[in-house]
């Protein structure tokens, strides 16, 4: 029964207020009580299971600039799904949130992740390291900052970097999947290619004169 | 007798027991024959670098079905699947580890040019990492088509020196 976690959430907590959902019941937290009610919904309403934690990013100078997303199941009620959801604390540079891990062990490389591409820090985790991209990688590539090609910096490992002269660059974007030309949709013209030209198979690519030195 | 045209060449009324031929031609058809590749595999195509030594595609016919998973007894790195910038230092250190002469095919989109992830998190080719003697293309290619790669890089091998490869980097 979807409508009654949501008044019970509300007779607990006057605080919660229902959010628009199209489907499974959601509701907004105040960051402060997020724990409390998050227990509160694995003790007293059955929610054992934490399908996903995922967090949204709502555009630069947003406020809030990020909210923590918990989306909860009951194995004890199959169908039974509720969604939580918590605007971050701290600055747009550095958010921060409660951790779930006490509550949900499940919770642990969910928050890893949603540090690694949102940089949000969950206070009380016991090891909030990078999970996806490499320990000292600079950015968090779902912040709405963040180009889909990326940003130039250096390879993971200093000795091979050196060793190959590459760098992490801004892939090319022009005439790629993910760049769409209006007007003028050409299935064998819209085969992922750089339109740019700077890549292709006639103009060698600039840092590619060493490698091919020291093949000869 | 041998002549610039002929590798080997047999007359027993004038050689008796002896055969002649070039060194590089020798050592080149050794090289060719036993190509023992490094499965590089890190995306789907290395399930078709799989069928490739099963036994419908059968990579044993062109003596290159000895998969090691040591750099060290390996000659071809067959790069096979996309390469992300977390794991580009770990190719090339393998790439390091694997004794001279030694060769690299790049398997699929991904491996030879990044394919379609042109994101932050892939490297746009491996040859950016390691020297690619042959690109195959295809997302994922057939196992044919690895194949035809085995044999181009066969026929690369047998036409070059010898020697060139002893202290290739």
């Amino acid at each position: 029964m979807p409508a009654d976690v949501t008044t019970a959430l509300k007779e607990k907590f006057p605080q919660v207020t229902e959010r628009a959902s199209a489907d499974h019941p959601a509701v907004d937290v105040p960051l402060v009580d997020l724990i409390a009610v998050l227990s509160y919904l694995r003790d007293g309403q059955g929610f054992d299971l934490l399908m996903d934690l995922t967090a949204i990013d709502w555009a630069e100078g947003a406020a809030p600039r990020f909210s923590v997303v918990y989306h909860l199941y009951s194995t004890a009620k199959p169908g039974t799904y509720v969604r939580v959801v918590a605007p971050c604390a701290g600055t747009e540079a550095e958010p921060t949130a409660p951790s779930a891990v006490e509550i949900w062990p499940a919770a642990n490389w969910h928050e890893r992740e949603c540090f690694d591409m949102f940089g949000i820090k969950f206070q009380g985790h016991p090891d909030l390291r990078r999970i996806l991209m490499w320990d000292g990688y600079p950015y968090h590539p779902l912040r709405k900052e963040f180009p889909l090609a990326g940003i130039e910096t250096d390879l993971p490992v200093a000795d091979i970097a050196e060793e190959t002269g590459t760098k992490v660059i801004a892939a090319p974007m022009a005439g790629g999947p993910f760049v769409a030309s209006p007007g003028e949709i050409n299935l064998t013209e819209a085969e992922p290619r750089a339109k740019d030209e700077s890549w292709s198979d006639r103009v060698a690519r600039p840092d590619q004169t060493a490698l091919r030195q020291m093949k000869e | 007798m041998v002549t610039p045209t002929t590798e080997l060449g047999y007359n027993s009324k004038v050689e008796g027991g002896v055969i002649v031929s070039r060194a590089d031609a020798a050592i080149n058809w050794i090289r060719t024959n036993s190509m023992w590749p490094m499965p590089m595999g890190l995306a789907c195509c290395a399930i078709e670098l799989m069928a490739v030594g099963g036994a419908r595609f059968d990579i044993a016919r062109f003596g290159a079905e000895v998969m090691r998973f040591s750099p060290r007894q390996s000659d071809c790195m067959i790069v096979a699947g996309t390469v992300t910038y977390k794991m580009a230092p770990q190719v090339r250190r393998i790439y390091d580890q694997m004794a001279a002469p030694k060769w690299v095919i790049a398997m699929g989109a991904c491996a030879s040019s990044g394919g379609m992830y042109r994101s932050y998190a892939t490297l746009q080719g491996v040859d950016r990492i390691v020297p690619v003697d042959v690109y195959v293309s295809g997302c994922p290619p057939r196992p044919e088509a690895l194949l035809d790669a085995l044999m181009k890089l066969q026929d690369k091998v047998r036409r070059e020196p010898a020697s060139k490869r002893l202290l290739s980097a």
